[in-house]
């Protein structure tokens, strides 16, 4: 049979029956709107994600504190003490490809100006912290050496703390805020950063040197890790490396014996967060999915009514001539385009959704090309596999009983 | 030497209902020549239908042999059977089976979407053509519950003359009607048979089948009587008819 006259018989039919096709697409609409939806947001969220990560540099690699475990008995790691300044010294004087190093010590606490109050988290850090995790300053100036030496008791302030501190629009440059019972000078602000990956405000900070918090703030001794920028990316590895090597030896860790540190890397936080979005991605989509079958089930059910429904018509087409295969087309056709139709409508649906979504979430936009076109197999297929049973039940029909049928 | 529309020869129609056999046509043989208007009589079971089914290709005998047109169907596969149907039988039916929601005209058009040969400048042309040759002109665009029944019935009428077949099969055709719609129908049919259309009409109405020009009879699937009758004219039935009585 003829293509074209197929697709006329199939879309007369339908156009026949606006209700009732539309009813049937609604299900194949809501499916592939979620499936569409759930994957373009997770790819956003991914990608913006990975944005955040390669904004605070993919050459930084942290060492941070590890939970030791001694006996069986695993010590939290507020107790551990086990980097001190010097292991920062010694890597920025003996391990190759690194470009800056700073010790980070870091505490929180409320944070007063006046009578406004606010809950914040200073950082301390060297003069290459601002470098390292690409922290600019806006108005003042940056801490010096000469402040980190003296444990000078100066800060620079985060958006989110000026806006909660000042809301008045005050300058905060020169002014004394108080975190915990310690005087610090404001001498400069930095620049807004938004979120970070996890969706945390990373204008809710407060830097300072690190000698200022570990010593007047904290009174420790230890420092709480280290950052550190390698010269280039391609060089991540080797200075985690070598970076582990030096730290075991500076800690006099014998062979065989557990880290008392753990050396990351940003490259390796974009490859766990892609992991776990990409994870999550496919969850969602396998949710949404389910929809999507319903949506077919919805499709199979309402095609078998139509069938028994219209059966008279079916002998009728038969006694003028049609083939059993005519009829077979004729309901799969219609189950297709009705999937199709609606899958084109629910990509639609689908992509406002994430559009709207990912602009109230500050992700991009993107669409994902595989997810349209595999939506777009999956409603032909879907199409076919649930028209096919109605389909076949039109075909088997005798047209003699259809006739007669009431 | 007429041509032959149709032979029938010791056709048998049995069905089988559950372990009981149920011999609908017992050995029917008949002939019907190009330009007959046949009448099939008989009281309701009598096997009309089944006969009517089996020459329309809609049913196949279970013994005997049908020859339509010089085709013997046994030979025929379901899908020849089609193409038999589509090809070379107008059929038309008691209730009109008109497709709901569907213009007259796209209604006459059905026919030709099952055949591949015909262009749909050509459908619609043979459209316009048929529902004109029936009287409905200016009906071509009205719905099927916009027509009177026998506006209906010639828009069936002329979904079965579209693709020019060698007969028409009507079964109870007028069935639905009231007198005076059933005898402007057969006043049609008479034309299209004057015209030079071969038709099979099953009725069990005398005075219908009074109309046509021979009359087979049955009765528990035999032929009771085979004959040539007087044909009445349809159009002087109508217009015998009390004028009081109108549609
Ligand atoms: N599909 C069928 N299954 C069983 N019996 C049938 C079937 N069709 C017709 N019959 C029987 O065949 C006989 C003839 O039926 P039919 O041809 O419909 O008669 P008519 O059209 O003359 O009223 C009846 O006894 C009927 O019950
Ligand atoms: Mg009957």
């Amino acid at each position: 049979m003829n293509i074209y006259n197929l697709l006329k018989i199939a879309y007369k039919a339908l156009v026949r029956n606006k209700t009732r096709a539309g009813l049937t697409m609604l299900g194949i609409i809501i499916g592939i709107a979620s499936v569409i939806a759930m994957v373009s947001l997770g790819q956003s969220s991914s990608l913006s994600i990975n944005e955040q990560i390669s904004q605070t540099g993919t050459n930084m690699v942290m060492v941070l504190r590890s939970f030791q475990v001694q006996g069986g008995v695993n010590i939290g790691s507020g107790s551990i003490q086990t980097l001190v300044v010097k292991d920062a010294e010694a890597i920025k004087e003996r391990v190759p490809h690194v470009e800056f190093v700073s010790p980070v010590v870091q505490s929180s606490g409320q944070l007063v100006y006046g009578a406004n109050n606010w809950p914040g988290s200073i950082q301390g850090g060297d003069v290459p912290y601002f470098t390292i995790r690409k922290y600019e300053v806006d108005r003042g100036t940056p801490y010096t050496e000469e402040d980190v030496r003296t444990a000078a008791k100066v800060c620079l302030l985060g958006q989110t703390v000026i806006d909660n501190l000042f809301p008045n629009g005050e300058e905060p440059l020169g002014k004394t805020v108080r975190f915990g019972n310690i005087p610090f000078k404001v001498i400069g602000t930095l620049v807004a950063k938004g979120q970070n990956a996890m969706g945390q405000d990373q204008d809710d900070i407060i830097l300072a040197p690190y000698t200022t918090v570990q010593k007047r703030i904290l009174a420790i001794t230890f420092i709480h890790s280290i950052i550190i920028s390698a010269d280039d990316e391609s060089n991540v590895q080797n200075v985690m490396d070598n970076v582990t090597t030096l730290m075991r030896s500076q800690h006099k860790i014998r062979e065989g014996n557990q880290d008392d540190f753990n050396v990351r890397s940003q490259q390796q936080m974009l490859q766990m967060m892609d992991s776990i979005t990409g994870f999550l991605t496919i969850l969602l989509a396998a949710i949404a999915s389910i929809s999507l079958i319903v949506g077919g089930i919805g499709i199979m059910n309402i095609m078998y009514v139509t069938v028994t429904e219209r059966t008279k018509e079916i002998g009728l087409r038969m006694a003028i001539g049609a083939k059993n295969r005519d009829i077979l087309l004729q309901f799969l056709t219609e189950s297709t385009i009705l999937s199709l139709i609606g899958g084109i409508i629910g990509i639609l649906l689908g992509l406002c959704l994430s559009f709207l979504a990912s602009n109230l979430l500050h992700w991009p936009f993107i669409i994902s090309i595989p997810a349209v076109g595999g939506s777009f197999f999956v409603c032909a297929a879907t199409g076919i596999f649930f028209g096919w049973y109605p389909a076949k039940k039109a075909a088997s029909l005798d047209p003699i009983n259809a006739l007669r049928y009431e | 030497m007429p041509d032959i529309i149709l032979k029938i020869e010791n056709l048998q129609r049995i069905f089988e209902v559950g372990s009981e056999k149920v011999h609908a046509l017992r050995g029917i043989s008949f002939v019907v020549n190009k330009g007959e208007f046949v009448s099939i009589m008989g009281a309701s079971g009598s096997g009309k239908s089944t006969l009517l089914n089996i020459l329309g290709c809609l049913d196949r005998p279970t013994a005997g042999e049908y020859y339509i047109d010089g085709n013997p169907i046994s030979k025929c596969s379901k899908d020849e059977l089609s193409t038999l149907r589509n090809r070379k039988i107008g059929f038309v039916f008691q209730s009109y089976n008109l497709l709901a929601r569907t213009s007259a005209l796209e209604n006459v058009e059905l026919p030709l979407l099952y055949n591949n040969a015909i262009s749909s400048k050509e459908r619609k042309e043979k459209a316009v053509y048929a529902l004109e040759q029936v009287g409905l002109q200016g009906r071509m665009d009205h719905m099927p519950n916009q027509l009177s029944g026998g506006q209906q019935q010639r828009v069936a009428i002329a979904r079965a003359l579209i693709n020019d077949p060698v007969i028409l099969l009507a079964d109870e055709a007028t069935g639905n009607l009231d007198t005076r719609t059933s005898y402007e129908i057969m006043t049609l049919f008479q034309k299209l048979n004057d015209e030079g259309k071969t038709i099979a009409f099953v009725t069990h109405e005398p005075d219908i089948a009074q109309l046509t020009q021979r009359t087979i009879a049955l009765r528990d699937g035999h032929i009771i009587s085979d004959q040539n009758i007087e044909q009445k004219s349809a159009k002087e039935a109508l217009d015998a008819l009390p004028p009081s009585d109108t549609e």
